[in-house]
C-alpha cells in the first residue's frame, strides 16, 4: 500500500471529519448548556439532508445555497422543540429525557420514510466530480468546500459565544443555572435559543453532507450514534473538542475502511470511544467536573 | 391475602388458562409480551432498583443467544448447557463493563453511552465473525414441532409460551425478593443518592456490581429463549440499538423501579403496536413508516403526561399498594 494512497485517505478523512465535527458541535452545545442529550440528533441531520435534496430537485438550488433557508427553518424548529417539548423535562431523570427524544427520533425517521420512501436520494452538481491536485494528493472540491463551511460555521458560533451579550448570557446559564435565574436572565428563552443554534449546526452539516453521501432514513440513528462517539471523544460540552473528535473519527473511519474492511470502520470509532471513556472520561479536551 | 396478591393470582390463572381459548396468533402475541416483560424486568433490576441506566442490554440478549445457539449449531449441544455458558459469559461481560465504569466513576449519561458503545462494538464484531454466521445469520435446525422435547427445548409454540410464562413468574418472584432484601434497600439508597449512601458506609461499587451481575445473567436467559424460539440470529437485528430501546420501553412506559411496570408496559406497547397495525390496515393506510409515526406520537404523549409510567397511577386507583 503506497504512502500516497494513505495520505489521500487521511486528507479525505480529515475533511469529512470536520463535517462530522460540526454536526457533533450542535449536540455538544445543546448538552453543555441545556444538559439534555439530544437522542434525535442524527435524525434531525437526515431531515436537513432531505430538505437539501428536495430544494435541489425542485428549485435547482445548490446545497450551499440551501443552507440559508434550511438553517433558518431548523433554528425555529429547535427553538420550538426546546420551549414546547423538552423544557419541562430538564429537571426529570435521564431515562425520561432519553425516552422523550427517542420518541421524537422515531417520529422523525419514520415521517421521512413515509414521505420519501426507503430508496436513497442525492444531489448532483458539477464540482462533485472535480478535484484540486496538490502534489500527489487529490482533494475533492465538494469535500473541501464542505469542510470550509464547517469551519466557518464553527468559528461563527464560537465568536457568538465569546463576543455577543446573548452568547455570554447563554454561557452564564451553562455555568450556573440558579445564578442565571437570580440575576434575571430569561433562562427558558436562552435554552431555546441554544437548542436552535445546535439545530443550525446540524442544518449546515446536513446540507453539506448530501454532497458526499446519499441519504436514506436509516442514516439517522447511525448519525446519532456517530455524534455521541465524537462528543464523548472530544469532550461533552467542549466546542474545539467536538471538531477534534470529528476529525479523529473521520480519519479512523477512513483508515479503518482502507486497512481492514469498510464494514468494520464503525468498530474503530466505538473502540476509540471505549478507550476514551475509560482513561479520560471527560473527553480529550473536556474539563474535569 | 392482600388485594394485590389476589389480583396477581387471578392474572396468573388467566395466563395459565389462556392457551385453552386463544388461537395461534394470540398465543404468539402473548409470548412476545411475556418475552418483553421478562427482559424488561431484568433491565429494571439495574436501572429501576440500582439507578444505573443501561442503553445496551441488547448486548446480553445477543451474547446469550449466540452462546447457546452456537453450541447447538456447531456441536449439537442442547440449550441447558448453553444456558450455563450464556449466563456465565453475560455475567462476565456485565461485570467487566461494570468494573471499568464504576472503577473510573463513570455514571449517568456517560455510563449509558458506554453501554451503547459496547453493544455497537459487539454488533460490528459479530458481523465479521464468520464462524457464527456473520451478517448472513445463523440458523438453528428445527427438527420437530409436534411433541415437547425439553432436553433440546424443541416443541410446539405452546411449550415456548409456558416456558416464558414460567420465566416471567420466576423473575417477578426474584425481583420481589430482591427489592425487600438488604441488597434491594442498598440499591434504592444508591439510586436516590449515591454520595449519601456511600457516606452511610455502603460499599456502592460492590452493590452496583451485584445489580449488573443479576441483570446481565437474567438477560442472558432471554437471549437463549430468543435463539430457540426464533431459530435465526442476525447481528444487525439482535445487537442493534433499536433492540436495546425496545427492551427498556416496556419498563419505562409501565413504571421504572416497580414490579409490575415492566409487565404492564410490555403488554400495553405490544398491543398498541398490534392495534395500530390492524387499525391502519382497516383504514387502508399502508404506507411504510406510518405505523411507527403513530407509535412514536403515543410514546411521546405517555412520557409527557405520565412521567412515572402507567402503573403507579393505576396502582393508586385500585389501591393495590
Amino acid at each position: 500500500m503506497s504512502f500516497d494512497l494513505v495520505a489521500n485517505v487521511v486528507v479525505a478523512g480529515v475533511l469529512t471529519g470536520l463535517l462530522y465535527g460540526l454536526m457533533a458541535l450542535g449536540l455538544s452545545v445543546i448538552f453543555g448548556v441545556v444538559r439534555v442529550v439530544n437522542f434525535a440528533h442524527g435524525e434531525m441531520m437526515t431531515v436537513a439532508m432531505y430538505a437539501a435534496t428536495v430544494l435541489f430537485a425542485e428549485l435547482g438550488l445548490d446545497p450551499f445555497v440551501c443552507v440559508l433557508p434550511v438553517a433558518a427553518a431548523f433554528f425555529v424548529f429547535g427553538y420550538v422543540l426546546q420551549r414546547g417539548l423538552i423544557n419541562p423535562f430538564i429537571t426529570r431523570p435521564e431515562h425520561s429525557q432519553f425516552m422523550l427524544l427517542v420518541a421524537v427520533a422515531i417520529v422523525l425517521v419514520n415521517a421521512l420514510l413515509m414521505v420519501f420512501g426507503p430508496s436513497a436520494r442525492n444531489v448532483q452538481v458539477d464540482y462533485q466530480l472535480e478535484s484540486f491536485e496538490i502534489g500527489k494528493i487529490l482533494v475533492d472540491k465538494a469535500r473541501l468546500y464542505a469542510a470550509g463551511a464547517a469551519i466557518a460555521s464553527a468559528v461563527g458560533l464560537f465568536m457568538f459565544f465569546k463576543k455577543t451579550k446573548t452568547g455570554k448570557a447563554i454561557r452564564a446559564c451553562a455555568d450556573n443555572h440558579l445564578g442565571a435565574l437570580v440575576v434575571g436572565l430569561d433562562v427558558k428563552h436562552l435554552y431555546a435559543l441554544t437548542f436552535g443554534l445546535g439545530a443550525v449546526c446540524v442544518a449546515v452539516a446536513g446540507c453539506a453532507m448530501v454532497l458526499l453521501v446519499d441519504v436514506t432514513p436509516p442514516l439517522g440513528p447511525a448519525y446519532t450514534l456517530l455524534a455521541f462517539v465524537i462528543v464523548i471523544v472530544g469532550g461533552l460540552g467542549s466546542m474545539p473538542g467536538a471538531l477534534l473528535g470529528g476529525v479523529l473519527i473521520g480519519v479512523s473511519e477512513a483508515l479503518g475502511g482502507l486497512l481492514v474492511a469498510p464494514s468494520a470502520k464503525g468498530m474503530f470509532s466505538f473502540g476509540l470511544l471505549i478507550l476514551v471513556l475509560l482513561f479520560r472520561p471527560q473527553g480529550l479536551l473536556g474539563k474535569k467536573t | 391475602m392482600s388485594k394485590a396478591s389476589a389480583a396477581l393470582a387471578l392474572l396468573a390463572a388467566l395466563l395459565i388458562a389462556l392457551p385453552a381459548f386463544a388461537g395461534n396468533y394470540a398465543l404468539s402475541v402473548a409470548t412476545l409480551i411475556l418475552y418483553f416483560a421478562y427482559t424488561g424486568q431484568a433491565w429494571n433490576v439495574m436501572m429501576g432498583f440500582a439507578g444505573q441506566l443501561s442503553l445496551g442490554h441488547a448486548l446480553y440478549v445477543g451474547v446469550g443467544a449466540y452462546a447457546a445457539g452456537g453450541l447447538f449449531f456447531h456441536y449439537g449441544i442442547g440449550p441447558w448447557a448453553g444456558l450455563g455458558l450464556a449466563i456465565a459469559l453475560c455475567m462476565a461481560l456485565g461485570l467487566f463493563i461494570g468494573f471499568l465504569a464504576f472503577r473510573f466513576r463513570i455514571s449517568g449519561v456517560y455510563f449509558a453511552l458506554l453501554t451503547i458503545a459496547f453493544a455497537e462494538f459487539t454488533r460490528i464484531g459479530f458481523d465479521h465473525l464468520d464462524w457464527l454466521g456473520g451478517p448472513g445469520g445463523m440458523f438453528l435446525k428445527v427438527a420437530q414441532r409436534d411433541s415437547w422435547d425439553l432436553a433440546n427445548f424443541r416443541g410446539p409454540p405452546l411449550m415456548y409460551y409456558y416456558a416464558i410464562l414460567f420465566l416471567c413468574g420466576a423473575a417477578l418472584a426474584l425481583c420481589n425478593l430482591l427489592l425487600k432484601s438488604k441488597a434491594g434497600y442498598y440499591w434504592q439508597a444508591i439510586r436516590e443518592n449515591e454520595e449519601a449512601a456511600q457516606a452511610l458506609g455502603i460499599n456502592t461499587f460492590r452493590w452496583k456490581m451485584l445489580a449488573v451481575a443479576i441483570s446481565s445473567a437474567m438477560t442472558a436467559v432471554s437471549g437463549v429463549f430468543f435463539a430457540f424460539y426464533y431459530n435465526n440470529l442476525f447481528p444487525e437485528q439482535i445487537f442493534h440499538i433499536s433492540r436495546s430501546i425496545e427492551i427498556i420501553l416496556g419498563p419505562v412506559i409501565g413504571g421504572v423501579g416497580t414490579l409490575f411496570g415492566p409487565i404492564l408496559g410490555a403488554a400495553v406497547l405490544t398491543l398498541l403496536s398490534d392495534g395500530i397495525t390492524d387499525g391502519l390496515a382497516a383504514l387502508g393506510w399502508e404506507i411504510p413508516g406510518i405505523k411507527q409515526v403513530f407509535y412514536g406520537v403515543v410514546l411521546l404523549a405517555v412520557v409527557m403526561y405520565l412521567p412515572n409510567g402507567i402503573w403507579p397511577p393505576l396502582a393508586r386507583l385500585f389501591r393495590l399498594k
